[in-house]
């Protein structure tokens, strides 16, 4: 009789406690060799370093307001001693409803406020798939108007605001969301048109992204605030707002015409051919075959481009208007409230990293969501 | 003008889109400022009060005349250099000097420069684009002065880099000196040379083609400091109005004379204005006096070195 160890069971072996767990993580990741230990502790040292700095700075030794002096105006000096050591936070505490709104008169605050939501709601809704039908459309439209007559008033008992004491966030969210509204349908049709086999309609739209890609933002703002006013008849007046909001449409236009495009090329002629064969007129081929493809392959593309003109609606600054980042550079313009930009800017920042970030978010979401039958 | 104002009841001024103590909105987003008074007179010239009369409109220095020229503002109030150029081309006019400024220098105390010419081989900090670029080459060229200009885009950026040692000195007009150097913790750590090496007067432009508004426009600015050299204040004006004596006096108050209605508004237009705005000594103090600017050539004529000298009122 011979004795078999096989079947005799043994205790499985744990792996070295180095190997497994998060320690095993840090010696694989951040302690292989004497080099990476190396970088891996410099590296460490600089961000502790620097975050201490950073959180003394924001926190500990900032300053959250600051007293009125005899006048009743804000006596700056305690923030002036402090600088270097800490934020100066008392001044967003002062002028964040200028930063947030800019010159709209302050009583009638709440307005643009209620503007703000309606424009976040609106993003969260049409960020719904469940949402995603021809009523969408129409809550739009209601949304814009609401907004509208919040903006200017005039009505129900609201006083009429003109447009030029508009400012802050919801000009910055007026130039964006109206922009992309339009630009998209706009680009998705030159997109189109420039794959289209009418050699008038090809190099109307060859010539349209051409002209407008060949030129920087702030030219076409300048052409439409310093030139387009002298064509028009002596005492006609378009909204300077508008003529900004145009051009900024025009120009996302060209830009996201080329992504869709892009999109559109990436399509495999199989699919324009098997539509045909099933009888589809052009547009039904285009809205139901090729354009759902085409437009989910590009989402990377066309988030990216969103995000850039969401912050390029800054640019209107050149022209006078105050959107946000005009409207925090406004607000420290103020003897006393001179040399506090970077608490203004840090604050501004957050605020365009909060949408940017979102945006991006929900592309990644989206994508994987959209893409799940192209997974490899 | 004035008619087309009256209809639709509101001036359009076109103001800075903010420049500290000409044209600044404070925490409520309200404009102040020298300038902003200058639509606010003119308002109140033509309407009588200042309520609800005055749309203030920012416009950027590169479309600041396309706005008056194409009728999107009435007046520019805008801290505007009044050069050959501008009065003759743009179709536009300058009605008044309404304050002498001048490009200078600031400098750390501690470098121990009481003079431009002193700068030989420093860096100067400027901002580009500008005629303040400009002057300081022509100046350094026809002084012989070597100096080392670092462009700078902004204007915070510039007093950064100045205040980082960046540069030895920083260049732009003394009132914006003035405003820089008020905002520094130690003000007294800084000082501003007495050297002025451009002329920068700056005045309210309107549109060519109208007098009686550029008219207007003018003599509220001369009435502002003739109120100041009869002693008119906004306390005393509705006083003097009835019982100063003195003919002139009482001609600009309009009690006689009918002035107002030879410009097409109401006689007592200037007691209106100074009522509620205060004379030019007034506005000067309530807006730049804080900037720690000087009356220096904007003192009245009757004091050495002033400039500022309104016409007769009859």
């Amino acid at each position: 009789m011979s004795i078999t160890t096989d079947s005799l069971p043994v205790a499985p072996r744990l792996a070295p406690a180095l190997s497994v767990g998060w320690l095993g993580w840090v010696r694989a990741n951040l302690f292989s060799s004497w080099l990476n230990s190396l970088v891996t502790i410099a590296l460490a040292y600089f961000i502790v370093k620097y975050a201490i700095g950073f959180v003394d700075w924001a926190f500990v030794n900032a300053i959250w307001s600051v007293p009125n002096d005899a006048a009743g105006r804000p006596d700056t000096s305690s923030c002036r001693d402090n600088k270097g050591l800490g934020a100066c936070w008392a001044v967003i505490n002062e002028k964040h409803r200028f930063m947030l709104f800019g010159t709209y008169p302050y009583e009638q605050h709440w307005r643009p406020a209620v503007v703000c939501v309606l424009f976040v709601g609106l993003y969260i809704v049409s960020a719904m798939r469940r949402f995603w039908r021809m009523e969408l459309a129409l809550i739009w439209a209601a949304v814009l108007t609401v907004i509208a007559v919040l903006m200017w008033g005039g009505v129900l008992g609201m006083p009429y605001v003109p447009q030029e004491r508009w400012g802050g966030l919801p000009i910055t969210l007026i130039l964006a969301t109206f922009g992309l509204a339009f630009a998209f349908p706009l680009a998705i049709l030159v997109a189109l048109g420039r794959r289209s086999k009418l050699p008038a309609i090809k190099a109307l739209c060859v010539l349209y992204v051409e002209l407008i890609r060949g030129v920087p933002l702030i030219s076409l703002l300048f052409m439409a605030s310093v030139m387009f006013p002298l064509f028009l008849p002596e005492g006609m007046n378009i909204d300077k707002l508008l003529r900004a909001q145009i051009a900024i449409i025009l120009f996302a236009g060209a830009y996201l015409a080329e992504v869709v495009r892009g999109g559109l090329q990436a399509l495999s002629k199989g699919q324009y051919e098997a539509a045909e064969a099933l009888g589809l007129s052009y547009w039904q081929k285009t809205g139901l075959i090729i354009l759902p493809q085409a437009l989910r392959l590009v989402i990377p593309p066309l988030v990216n481009t969103f995000i850039g003109f969401f912050k390029d609606t800054s640019l209107v600054l050149i022209i006078g208007i105050f959107d946000l980042l005009t409207a925090g550079k406004t607000a420290i313009i103020e003897p006393m409230w001179q040399g506090f930009a970077v608490e203004v800017y840090v604050t501004i920042g957050l605020i365009y990293f909060v949408f940017c970030f979102a945006m991006s978010q929900y592309s990644a979401k989206l994508e994987s969501e959209l893409n799940h039958g192209r997974r490899r | 003008m004035i008619d087309t104002i009256r209809a639709r009841g509101q001036l359009l001024c076109g103001v800075s889109t903010g420049l500290a103590g000409f044209a600044q909105p404070n925490s409520q987003g309200v404009w102040a400022g020298f300038d902003v008074d200058y639509c606010r007179a003119v308002a109140i010239a033509i309407f009588g009060t200042e309520q609800n009369r005055v749309r203030y409109v920012p416009t950027t220095a590169q479309v600041r005349f396309t706005a008056l020229q194409s009728g999107e503002v009435d007046m520019l109030s805008r801290n505007t250099t009044w050069t050959l150029s501008r009065d003759t081309s743009l179709g536009l006019d300058f009605t008044a000097t309404n304050f002498y400024d001048g490009q200078g220098f600031m400098v750390k105390r501690s470098l121990g420069v009481t003079a431009a010419r002193q700068l030989d081989g420093a860096t100067i900090c400027v901002q580009p684009g500008t005629t303040t670029e400009q002057n300081l080459a022509d100046w350094a060229r026809s002084v012989r002065v070597n100096i080392r200009p670092v462009v700078i885009e902004r204007l915070e950026d510039n007093i950064a880099a100045y205040l980082a040692g960046r540069c030895d000195a920083y260049t732009t007009d003394v009132s914006g000196l003035a405003a820089s150097r008020s905002a520094q913790q130690v003000p007294a750590d800084h000082v501003i040379l007495p050297d002025v090496i451009s002329k920068e007067p700056l005045g309210v432009l309107v549109r060519h083609g109208d007098q009686r508004f550029a008219d207007l426009v003018r003599w509220v600015h001369f009435g502002l400091l003739a109120a100041e050299e009869f002693g008119i204040t906004a306390e005393n004006a509705a006083g003097l109005a009835t019982t100063d004596n003195r003919p002139e006096v009482q001609r600009i108050l309009g009690r006689t004379g009918g002035l107002g209605q030879m410009m097409g508004v109401d006689n007592a237009w200037m007691l209106n204005v100074i009522r509620t705005l205060g004379n030019y000594g007034e506005i000067s103090t309530r807006n730049l006096a804080p900037l720690g600017l000087q009356r220096g050539p904007n003192a009245l004529w009757t004091t050495p070195g002033g400039l500022q000298y309104a016409p007769p009122f009859r």
